[in-house]
């Protein structure tokens, strides 16, 4: 029973890691950008795919997912140029609407281009078992999480102890004051929905192996990951770490123990835990209210 | 020759300018200000200055040439800006809004060497540190203001109402530390300020700004002698510094 209970723990904080790797990328462009990007989820698809198809082409695994991000990257970055920018200076509302628009062009792109069929997506991590103790954990759960928390502290790393996550968090959070001192604002958010779209890819192709790689691959994910952001308090980075965790357990446990739960209910279950805390707290764990201190 | 030299500028909000025709000149090392009522244009003009406004007409020169569009292209050129409301960044820690001021510097001895100075200057922020900037209060923001934008080394220090909101004692403390600056003489200090008595007492030139055009200028002595001036255009019951 217990060992049961660590393979569901560990299997669940793999799942949760996913949904933290998206929640980031949703809260790191609210922050800087004030909008939620709706379309993230369909970006790091539609990254996957490329990511996919550069592994059909005969590159190695671990090199086309290199390439996939750092396309990922780009494909963000040139979002937020291209369609984003120009739509902002009208308000939050138009710019929400164009993440709307880009999620259809997305969802509709990668099937046009690599057809609609299921595609099957190779796993870093095979499908051996660790025997830890006498518990069995699958080797990638335990993959995905150590991907996860390196890639999650590389990022505080940058965010907190560069020049450049100082920019790009003095940008965020006030962007006229920021570009006095010399902080080029737009290039920051440029730089973030990069950052945020590479994210969204990872996580497309860590959870790929467990699904299908269809257009679909992050309909789901997308919201639980929105889920976590609002737990987390959305302008929170740590919050949606924290958040996507936190349902990742939650959904496991319910659908292991809970018999009614099951899997075709677990959606349900990060969406209840989201209402219940957002009843007492509607600002999220980690929130700030849009009160400001004078 | 001139710093900075406005000529025959216009500017504000979608297509109804609030500064018309204004020509000023600023010289290295001076510090002059800018008197005016409310809604006189006076925070209007340092947006323009910094970029954060484009003009609709006229000539901005800063160093013999045109200043380039972008705010952060002009702060790199050594134009600081503490605007109206001091600009404090939320979410970041005192010493955090202080290296943001130096983010166009490249020295990284010399930024260190920067913050000390600005610890020494006003040792509030030395105690608050690493804590959120928005934990201070407005005075303690003010300094925060002002030593951000001392960080970037400026060469022009544009300066909107440092006194707002504050309490007298207050005033005194940032109005001293703007002194102090001023007579280091390594900038010049364009001053926004209602009350042309706190204002007189660091700049030693003024230009009175009424309805966005400027309507007067003089030193400090003329500005004195010139009772129509001060009673028609400037705040009189201002603070003593």
């Amino acid at each position: 029973m217990l060992e049961g209970l660590l393979q569901v723990v560990i299997d669940g904080c793999a799942s949760g890691a996913i949904y933290a790797a998206v929640a980031l990328a949703l809260a790191l462009v609210y922050k800087s950008s004030g909008i939620v990007n709706f379309a993230q989820g369909e970006m790091g698809m539609f990254c996957t795919f490329i990511t996919w198809w550069l592994n059909q082409q005969g590159l190695g695994l671990a090199a086309a997912i290199a390439a996939g991000l750092a396309i990922a990257f780009l494909v963000g970055a040139m979002v937020e140029r291209l369609f984003i920018r120009p739509v902002a200076s009208y308000g939050e509302f138009p710019a929400v609407l164009t993440t709307l628009g880009l999620f259809l062009v997305f969802n509709e792109l990668a099937p046009w281009l690599w057809g609609p069929e299921n595609r099957a997506f190779p796993s870093l991590f095979g499908n051996g078992v660790l025997a830890i103790g006498a518990a069995r954990v699958s080797a990638e759960s335990v993959g995905i999480l150590v991907v996860m928390v390196a890639v999650g502290s590389l990022f505080f790393l940058v965010m907190h102890k560069t020049k450049l996550g100082l920019g790009m968090r003095a940008a965020a959070a006030n962007a006229t004051s920021s570009s006095l001192s010399g902080v080029p604002a737009p290039r920051m958010f440029m730089l973030g929905w990069g950052f945020a779209t590479a994210l969204a890819t990872l996580a497309g192709v860590l959870i790929a192996p467990r699904l299908f790689l269809d257009a679909s691959l992050m309909l789901g994910v997308i919201v639980y990951a929105l889920a976590a952001a609002a737990l987390g308090g959305f302008t929170s980075l740590a919050g949606a770490v924290v958040g996507g965790l936190v349902i990742g357990i939650v959904e496991t446990l319910a659908s292991n123990y809970v018999e009614f739960i099951g899997s075709d209910l677990k959606i349900l279950v990060p969406l209840t835990v989201l209402l219940v805390v957002l009843i007492f707290r509607p600002t999220g764990l980690f929130g700030k209210s849009a009160e400001r201190a004078v | 020759m001139s710093l900075l030299r406005l000529e025959q500028l216009s500017s504000g909000y979608r297509n109804a300018d609030i500064l018309r025709n204004v020509s000023m000149e600023i010289g290295a090392h001076e510090c002059v200000a800018v008197l005016g009522a409310n809604g006189a244009g006076k925070t209007t003009l340092l947006r323009t200055i910094s970029g954060l406004l484009r003009p609709s007409r006229g000539v901005i020169e800063y160093r013999g040439s045109r200043l380039p569009e972008a705010p952060h292209r002009i702060a790199a050129l050594g134009v600081a800006h503490v605007p109206e409301g001091r600009g404090t960044i939320a979410g970041l820690t005192v010493e955090e809004n202080l290296r943001v001021g130096a983010y166009t510097q490249r020295s990284r001895t010399q930024v260190e060497a920067d913050l000390a100075q600005c610890y020494e200057r006003f040792p509030i922020l030395d105690e608050y540190r690493h804590r959120p900037a928005t934990y201070l209060s407005g005075g303690e923001q003010q300094m925060l203001a002002l030593s951000r934008a001392l960080m970037a080394r400026p060469t022009l220090l544009l300066l909107d109402e440092p006194s707002f909101g504050l309490a007298p004692k207050i005033v005194h403390l940032v109005y001293e530390a703007i002194r102090r600056v001023i007579a280091e003489g390594h900038l010049a200090v364009l001053l926004v300020e209602q009350s042309a008595e706190l204002a007189m007492s660091a700049a030693s030139r003024a230009y009175v700004l009424k309805h966005g055009e400027v309507v007067g200028a003089g030193s400090r002595e003329e500005l004195r002698g010139s009772p129509g001036l001060s009673d028609a255009y400037l705040g009189t019951t201002g603070y003593h510094a």
